[in-house]
């Protein structure tokens, strides 16, 4: 057993360790202690959203205007919903435990003990963060369906899509993250950047509505590509040209908040 | 490997660590040999952790050199990093994890299999008294619980040598003797042991050699015995008096020891002879409320090499 071990032991020296895999497993393992309650809140605020803004809202405005763009509101929200709802749980996995993970229970400490890398740290993570928001969007995703709001076989590419939006975000949420002091900041972010990015990207109304100089704003936002590309697919209206430049926008993000991210982690613990 | 076999498996030159101006570590030089059991001994704020964190190769020395195991910790990092074993000043656990769940996942880190790690897992908690607890989450257990799991978690490598940063420090006595006698065996199977602490009796236990650290530089390098011997005298006379200034009785004990110094509840007579100096106080009729007669400490040697006391 001992030789064993030796072997073994020097096979891992040779690939300097279990790299961002090793990670990753870490965060699921603590996930699974939580994993039910999440399935019953990432069930329960989809069906609560829809029938509440969908439905109740929706037959206001049905009865208003006649839906929005030529369907009924429940079916013009759910996407934007869909989209809104995955950066939320995406920003929620990137917050409180990133800060958490270098102050409070410092878990990063020991992870670079060893021969991980930052990027291992931070890779292995948003890894992790990726399964966790593409079960939150699938579950969504099939209770807006079930709910007869999906009108296109293309919707089913509105998971994919709105996981990267979320993970477009979370990736830069991570940097911002690691660069607090405190957990006020995290309250600040919720609120003045999550909440009126849901409000203000189109996710509840066309940001056609929103005063002109409003408007690009929401373009720079990574909330405003993910709703429409979810709501073109899940519509049926969607162009391949149109949905690949929202992605390839939204991958920018992704893979600029990872750099960004590695950087302030490295910053803050190789001191 | 890289490591000749005469080479030390750390080895600083000149080490320095400044953050902004604060030079924490200013020029420190140590050799630590093979199944050698190493202390850094010294005050809060010494720059132990500072030394201790460039060795454990997660802080970039700021000047000097430094090679570990024979590798350069700048470009080698990962490496050394996985032939380390490393109990932080402040455990790093999972506290949301079980104590085995923390064992499993930090054995991953290092790339090991997972059933490898499943029973070298068993084996540490054996180790480290902890099997009747491998099922419990880690938040609620005791200080010296937390202490010993951190110490099994950093094992799980099997590595050359384990960086011990305050190991006891906040322990009952009870707890610091279960953990000693942990590091003995680690230290009988040949692990060599680097740590720090500011208590003299425990780099007494547990240190073949040590330095001893004040402001960032070494002042006093040797083995315990060898300090004491070269620092201090054989013997130790404390007396106590009645005053709020003991000062005043300097002049008491004149003559009657090698070297006096003044604490601020007591004075501390350094002689080889401590029953003669007794004697001697009484004949002079000097009476202190207590008068103690006890043998040298690193303690002693720190005080007469800065004038202070270790621990405040
Ligand atoms: N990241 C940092 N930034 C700024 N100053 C630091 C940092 N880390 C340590 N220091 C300073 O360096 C000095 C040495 O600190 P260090 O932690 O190495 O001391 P120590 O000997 O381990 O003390 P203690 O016994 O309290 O643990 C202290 O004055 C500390 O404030
Ligand atoms: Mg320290």
């Amino acid at each position: 057993m001992a030789s064993d071990l030796e072997v073994t032991t020097d096979r891992a020296q040779r690939l300097a360790g279990g790299g961002w895999q090793a990670v990753a497993v870490h965060w699921l393992r603590k996930y699974r202690r939580v994993w039910v309650s999440t399935l019953i809140t990432s069930s329960l605020s989809p069906l609560l959203y829809l029938a509440g803004m969908g439905i109740g809202l929706g037959m206001l405005v049905d009865r208003g205007a006649g839906g929005v763009g030529g369907v009924p509101y429940v079916v013009f929200v759910a996407p934007g919903l869909l989209a809104a709802s995955t950066l939320q749980v995406a920003a929620g996995e990137t917050t409180f435990s990133v800060l958490g993970s270098i102050k409070w229970t410092p878990i990063y400490h020991g992870m670079l003990a060893t021969p991980l890398r930052v990027r291992d740290v931070v890779l292995g993570q948003l890894v992790y963060v990726l399964l966790r928001v593409t079960s939150a969007a699938i579950v969504f995703f099939v209770i807006a369906a079930a709910l007869g709001t999906v009108r296109s076989w293309w919707g089913l590419l509105a998971v994919p899509v709105s996981v990267l939006g979320g993970m477009a975000f979370a990736s830069c949420c991570f940097a911002y993250s690691a660069n607090l002091r405190n957990d006020q900041g995290i309250m600040l972010m919720f609120r003045f950047v999550v909440m009126p990015m849901s409000l203000f990207s189109g996710t509840f109304f066309p940001i056609e509505q929103l005063p002109g100089w409003l408007q690009p704003v929401a373009w720079v936002t990574p909330l405003w590509h993910a709703v429409e590309a979810c709501r073109a697919l899940v519509l049926g209206t969607a162009t391949v040209g149109g949905v690949l430049v929202h992605c390839a926008y939204l991958a920018v993000w992704l893979v600029g908040g990872y750099l960004l991210s590695v950087r302030v982690l490295r910053g803050r613990m190789v001191v | 490997m890289p490591l000749s076999p005469s080479e030390p498996l750390i080895r600083a030159r000149g080490l320095v660590k400044t953050f902004g101006d604060f030079t924490a570590v200013d020029g420190i030089d140590v050799d630590v040999h093979p199944g050698e059991s190493f202390g850094f001994l010294g005050p809060n704020g010494a720059g132990k952790s500072s030394t201790m964190r460039m060795i454990g190769c997660v802080s970039p020395p700021t000047g000097g050199s430094l090679r570990i195991l024979g590798m350069d910790p700048g470009t080698q990092g990962p490496a050394i990093r996985a032939r380390l074993g490393v109990v932080p000043q402040r455990d790093s656990l999972d506290e949301e994890l079980t104590v085995e769940e923390n064992i499993w996942v930090y054995g991953r880190y290092f790339g090991l299999p997972r059933p490898v790690v499943r029973e070298r897992a068993a084996e540490l908690l054996e180790f480290a008294q902890l099997s009747e607890r491998a099922r419990s989450v880690v938040e609620p257990l005791s200080g010296g619980m937390k202490r010993r799991l951190t110490i099994a978690r950093a094992l799980v490598n099997t590595p050359q040598i384990l960086l011990l940063d305050e190991p006891t420090t906040g322990l009952d006595p009870q707890a610091r003797h279960v953990l000693w006698d942990r590091l003995f065996r680690l230290k009988r199977e040949g692990v060599t042991l680097v740590l720090t602490t500011h208590y003299m009796d425990e780099a007494e236990q547990l240190c073949d050699r040590l330095v001893v650290m004040d402001h960032g530089r070494i002042v006093a390098e040797g083995s315990p015995r060898a300090l004491i011997a070269e620092h201090s005298t054989r013997e130790v006379l404390e007396l106590r008096f009645d005053t709020h200034d003991h000062t005043a009785h300097l002049a008491d004990v004149d003559g009657i020891a090698d070297r006096v110094e003044v604490l601020p509840d007591r004075l501390l007579l350094y002689t080889p002879d401590g029953e003669s100096a007794q004697s001697e106080i009484a004949r002079r009729g000097i009476e202190p409320l207590s008068s103690l007669v006890r043998r040298s400490t690193l303690e002693d040697v720190f005080l007469h090499l800065t004038g202070r006391t270790l621990v405040d």
